[in-house]
């Protein structure tokens, strides 16, 4: 059973064997590779940042800064109420407005607003930034993170679809400095 | 009996396992080591059945999704008859396998165990270490209330900062652009199959390598660990002094067992379930998320770092303990095994040891969050308002008024984020006083756009009170001289 060259006709199916096992297995691995990484490549889809309302105007008076939710535009029936994201509205003058992510720069916490002291402070490592969003102290290494927004038929909107992380700063190209007093 | 004798047989014949679990059961073992030193590791492996067994029948009723998980745990705790006993013993099984397993950890360290020829068995078991901690992370997560739902938010901006790939990270981590469904699914995977998996396959090869390579012996100061001389050394403690596992050494393992299980039911009936805490609604923000038990070390450790330093820490420091623990029997494969000769090793597992508490007792009580209520829940105690002036009980008023409270902390009350106020007068003169209100600084904030030029002067003047009676206020002397000089009548 021996072939002229040496190597046994079995030895030679076996590897045949494994070498279309490895095919295969390549094969399969592309579209599972694929399909773990979704996440990643769907990445920019039409929808995925889009503009949303926070409200009307009259919602957000002149010189304050309020709470407004919106509905994260790529949402499944299963998200429950996780699908609702808070974030901090901050009419400056009336025409101008800033608006903050919940999410503190440092680690993601909530940041509450004071309206006293007109300081957000985080409950979880003691960041703290003044009322436009600029660092005042504690660990965090920026301000906070901020959205775009556009005044369109007496709504605020602002373009939001990504949880901002210290990587990834939604739509903040300004960083964190202060744009106004 | 002969009916049970010959079903015995008939299996054995066809199982063919009789033998080798007789010899597994009755191999010697060295003398010492029927010892209390040596009954974590078994330990450990109880806990994870009891996990295993738990954890099944907690799926029965439990629902991964982020819109159903939280009312499914509350179904568990108070709808389901003892679903809340269930829950109480997953988590405090949990408690307790990843405490004993570090027991374990340090019980071996100090009895030299990683040494050749068992350096793999310890590799393992740094595996081992890693996983554990993987499903205590993990198994938060699903108990999916606001903790989970903001500890996850902590985990991505932690992943976020790796460079170049950061955001892709966050990305494949939460499954989607926010902390939603897809991240509990794929939360839920890794709980329940792939670390798992990884568990059960890991302590196969822990258990086999512990069998095959034998028990470590009882360390004895000045016996050393020599590559060529070790094996026959082993073999004549086991085979000439040594007895067998069953029944000689395995029935403090079964007791000890039998105490953590026990311990860990007492520890369930009498504290019950860990929560679920608030719902998973990111638009209630009026809360304080913290990681259990055994993240708080982390918790602490992450507002401490100096801004600049954090990214490097968190992301190069875990990679860095690891290697050290993988290459540590590769650099001290030999040598004495005794922690009676082994000073620096006693004394590192002091420092993590009082590293790690510190940081933990830190986590509990958080020295560093502001009180977020102290400003409306806390008064200003009576002692400190008696007998002053309408300015500086203004001053008072402001201090509440403007939240310093919620930083600054008076007889012990408030928070603890800036240096208690009590004898601030003593340190600041009255200018430095106003300074640092209006200026900031030393991780203040400053004030001084939110304070009008009457509130800073009645707040400093109240400040200025907070000294002790029998000792004077700071003042610049320089000054006085000065005004002192300016303020002589001319003649």
């Amino acid at each position: 059973m021996t072939a002229e060259n040496g190597i046994s006709r079995r030895a030679a199916l076996v590897k045949l064997g494994v070498f279309l096992n490895g095919i295969v297995g390549v094969a399969l691995a592309v579209p599972i590779v694929r399909y773990l990484l979704s996440p990643v490549i769907r990445g920019k889809k039409i929808g995925y940042e889009s503009w949303l309302s926070l409200g009307r105007l009259e919602r957000f008076p002149s010189g304050q800064t309020r709470l407004a939710t919106y509905k994260n535009p790529v949402v499944n029936v299963w998200d429950g109420e996780t699908g609702d994201i808070a974030c901090w509205v901050r009419n400056i003058d009336g025409q101008t407005f800033q608006v903050f992510a919940i999410n503190c720069a440092h680690l993601g916490c909530p940041v509450r607003w004071f309206p006293q002291s007109s300081l957000f402070m985080c409950p979880c490592h003691g960041g703290a930034y003044y009322q436009d969003g600029s660092r005042a102290s504690g660990p965090p290494e920026r301000g906070l993170f901020r959205y775009h927004y556009k005044i369109e038929g007496g709504e605020l909107l602002i373009k939001a679809g990504e949880m901002p992380t210290p990587g990834q700063p939604v739509a903040n190209k300004a960083g964190g400095k202060s744009t106004c007093a | 009996m002969r009916l049970i004798q010959k079903l015995g047989d008939w299996f054995d014949l066809r199982l063919q396992l009789s033998t080798p679990i007789r010899e597994t059961a009755e191999h010697p073992v060295p003398r010492e080591t029927a010892s209390w030193f040596y009954v974590f590791g078994s330990a450990a492996l109880t806990c994870f059945m009891l996990q295993i067994v738990t954890g099944i029948l907690l799926a029965l009723i439990y629902v991964p999704s982020a819109g159903e998980a939280w009312n499914s745990l509350q179904t568990l705790n108070h709808g389901i008859a003892l679903g809340w006993f269930i829950r109480a013993l997953h988590g405090w099984g949990s408690n307790f396998m990843v405490a004993i397993v570090l027991i374990h950890m340090v019980q071996v360290f100090l009895f030299g165990a990683y040494k050749f020829p068992r350096e793999l068995t310890w590799v393992v078991g740094v595996f081992l270490l890693l996983v554990t901690l993987g499903m205590a992370f993990t198994g938060q997560v699903l108990r999916f209330d606001q903790d989970a739902y903001w500890g996850l938010g902590i985990g991505a901006s932690i992943a976020s900062r790796v460079p170049v790939i950061g955001p892709w990270t966050v990305n494949l981590m939460l499954g989607g652009p926010i902390i939603a469904g897809a991240t509990l699914s794929r939360f839920f995977a890794l709980h329940v199959f792939v670390i798992p998996g990884l568990l059960i396959a890991f302590v196969g090869l822990h258990l086999l390598m512990v069998l095959k390579l034998g028990i470590n012996e009882w360390p004895m100061p000045g016996r050393i660990v020599r590559r060529a001389t070790y094996m026959q050394e082993y073999h004549e403690l086991t085979h000439k002094q040594g007895v067998p596992f069953v029944p000689n050494a395995v029935w403090k393992d079964i007791l000890f067992s039998g105490f953590i299980l026990l311990s860990i039911a007492v520890c369930a009936v009498h504290f019950g379930p860990f929560g679920p805490g608030g719902q998973p609604d990111p638009t209630i923000i009026q809360t304080a998320p913290r990681p259990d038990f055994f993240f708080l070390w982390l918790y602490a450790l992450l507002s401490f770092l100096p801004p600049s330093a954090e990214t490097p820490i968190l992301l190069i420091g875990p990679a860095i303990g690891i290697i050290v623990l993988l290459a540590l029997p590769f650099v001290a494969g030999e040598g004495e095994k005794s922690w009676k000769r082994r000073p620096i090793a006693v004394l590192t597992i002091l420092l993590i040891a009082v590293t790690l508490g510190t940081l933990t007792h830190l986590g509990e009580h958080t020295p560093w969050s502001p009180v977020m209520d102290a400003w409306s829940s806390q008064p200003i105690p009576a002692e400190y308002l008696q007998g002053r002036t309408a300015l500086e009980r203004h001053g008072a008023l402001v201090f509440q008024a403007k939240q310093c409270h919620n930083c600054h902390s008076l007889d012990d009350k408030g928070g603890q984020r800036g240096p208690a106020l009590d004898g601030v007068a003593l340190s600041l003169t009255e200018d430095q006083l106003i300074r640092q209100v209006i200026q900031g600084g030393g991780n203040m904030p400053a004030y001084g756009k939110n304070l009008s030029p009457a509130e800073t002067t009645a707040l400093v003047a109240f400040l200025k009170t907070l000294h002790p009676a029998n000792q004077k206020p700071a003042r610049n002397a320089s000054q006085a001289m000065a005004l002192g000089a300016s303020e002589v009548p001319p003649r």
